[in-house]
């Protein structure tokens, strides 16, 4: 088997101070320790539109929002089994993120295939927060073993399990590569433009279909998202 | 006779086996892979995924938290006799999956379409789905499970005869690519392409031939099974590895199932089976004993067949 040759190795300690998120570069590998929080639409929903109030002392808690919705049941005695745990594809979540960012001082997002790529600019790194993206999809057994224990779970009984905001206590918990800088530099926009040269020759000598389909795009350097 | 129980205890077994065990033909693919790939982003993802199959079996832990939508695929055999009629099964079905979603735990993603509302137990209306198929000359029940996460990867599009190969290898090639970038399909993926059919049935056929299939089997139409391996090729050719990175590492296996179509039209559907192919089957005999696999032999040639007889069933209508 080819040994990885390459991804530097990082541990964090979170909440993430802006010194140690500034020296973050793309493409290295991440594990962290500290409090991590998950929240998704639902979450973003309760607070950003609806108005209600955010765990006390969120901030001072966990500067780290992970895209994630866990495989969790609660247990007879009342505490909770985590079982897998990986993220959901996080660009849906693009119109909530500044605004987020704003209202909890959250820094480091963590979660699947990055931001649409404008966000990186626009959104994040003008408030000093980058993007942790999760390995594969997804390593859920090893991020599960790196939770250690669920410290706290908000809105369980309203949002459900998935929708859920959980606190989760994290110990060498990752992999996750790092997708972007306090440059607004993302490894994934960097990629895609590196696979996008390429694409067109794929498709030399292949004729067009008969039918197309209204609003489909024709060209594919667009990404889907 | 097969009792109720003994299907509900094969259904929730394979929901077990398939959150936790990757299939043995699906590590060796992703084994030789790493091998192959030249692009170090990608194969470091690989890597990780390889200890990640590890860490789910040693701790008994699902390998992806998006244990996607829990359901069924049930062959019957023509002479498999069981206590609780198709209702009764159905019902262990859903009994077996409310069970499995608390203890193993599986992520709990039925919700109401509309109304976001939820059981928290995979159960609803329409959910699980439950597909059946039957079997000539046996006396077993095979209850299968897939757990794929269910968002992205997946596309269809009608062609019509006139487009031909060229037609399928571009729609092939705008699938992977869209879904490819940044790894929304969760590549390398088994591939699964449905051809012919009603539109229903092309979608059906692209995911059962993605979920349903083990790497390296290859249709019994020889034609079938080189344009197979050429998409296989064409796909790993786009220049994209794991995650939208620069690689080489895009598609595991393709695999290829047809249906007879409208004279006027070509349907395909692409569907991409991800690095998490979790897949489990258990085969319930007449006598109660359960065996695992997880090769599922979905398809059989009885259930390729293009006539109106098949053997075993003229001998039948004979003797009757």
């Amino acid at each position: 088997m080819a040994e990885p040759t390459g991804p530097r190795q990082v541990r964090l300690k979170l909440p993430a101070s802006p010194e140690d998120i500034a020296r973050l570069e793309l493409g290295c590998v991440v594990y962290l320790d500290g409090v991590v929080y998950t929240a998704r639409e639902g979450v973003y929903e309760k607070v950003l539109v609806k108005g209600e109030k955010l765990p006390d002392g969120l901030s001072e808690i966990s500067n780290v929002n992970f895209h994630c919705s866990p495989a969790a049941s609660r247990q007879a005695d009342g505490s909770y089994a985590i079982g897998g745990v990986t993220a959901t594809a996080s660009f849906r979540f693009s119109k909530y993120m500044a605004d987020w960012l704003d209202r909890t001082g959250t820094k480091i997002i963590i979660g699947k295939a990055g931001m649409p790529r404008e966000d990186y600019q626009k959104v994040l790194a003008p408030r000093g927060a980058v993007y942790l993206t999760t390995v594969g999809y997804g390593t859920g057994a090893l991020l599960g073993r790196g939770v250690k224990s669920v410290r706290d779970v908000h809105w369980l009984d309203e949002l459900g399990i998935a929708q859920a905001m959980w606190m989760f206590e994290v110990e060498n918990f990752g992999p996750f590569i790092v997708d972007s800088d306090l440059v607004g530099n993302s490894l994934f926009a960097q990629q895609g433009d590196l696979v996008n040269e390429k694409i067109a020759l794929l498709y030399e000598g292949l004729k067009p279909p008969a039918l197309h389909r209204y609003g489909e795009t024709d060209d594919r350097k667009k990404e889907v998202m | 006779m097969i009792e109720n129980a003994t299907i509900e205890k094969a259904a929730y077994d394979v929901m077990t086996k398939a959150a936790i065990d990757i299939p043995n033909d699906y590590l060796e693919g992703i084994r030789g892979m790493v091998d192959l790939e030249t692009g170090d982003l990608s194969a470091f993802v690989l890597k990780a995924m390889l200890d990640n199959y590890e860490a789910a079996t040693e701790d008994r832990r699902p390998m992806c938290a998006d244990t996607g939508l829990p359901r069924y695929w049930v062959k019957v055999g023509d002479n498999a006799r069981f206590s609780g009629g198709f209702t009764g099964f159905e019902r262990a079905l859903r009994s077996a999956t409310a069970r499995a979603t608390q203890d193993v735990p599986l992520r709990p993603n039925r919700v109401h379409p509309l109304w976001r509302t939820e059981h928290n137990n995979n159960i609803g209306i329409n959910a699980p789905e439950v597909e059946w198929s039957f079997e000539p000359d046996a006396d077993w029940i095979d209850v299968t499970t897939v757990h794929k996460g269910g968002l992205f990867g997946t596309d269809y599009r009608m062609l019509f005869p006139g487009d031909g190969l060229d037609g399928i290898k571009r729609f092939f090639l705008d699938t992977l690519i869209a879904f490819g970038k940044r790894g929304l399909a969760c590549q390398p993926a088994i591939v699964g392409v449905g051809i012919g059919g009603s539109k229903d049935t092309c979608m059906q056929l692209g995911k059962q031939a993605a979920c349903l299939r083990a790497v390296g089997d290859r249709n019994p139409d020889p034609k079938i099974a080189e344009l197979e391996m050429e998409l296989k090729e064409l796909g790993n050719s786009i220049g994209m590895g794991a995650m939208g990175f620069i690689g080489s590492s895009m598609v595991v296996d393709c695999h290829i199932e047809v249906g007879f179509t409208h004279t006027g039209g070509m349907p395909v559907s692409v569907h991409t089976f991800c690095l998490s192919s979790r897949r489990a089957t258990a085969r319930i005999h007449a006598d109660g004993s359960i065996a695992y696999r997880s090769d599922p032999q979905w398809f059989t040639p009885y259930m390729r067949r293009e006539t109106i007889e098949w053997p075993s069933q003229q001998a039948l209508d004979k003797s009757a």
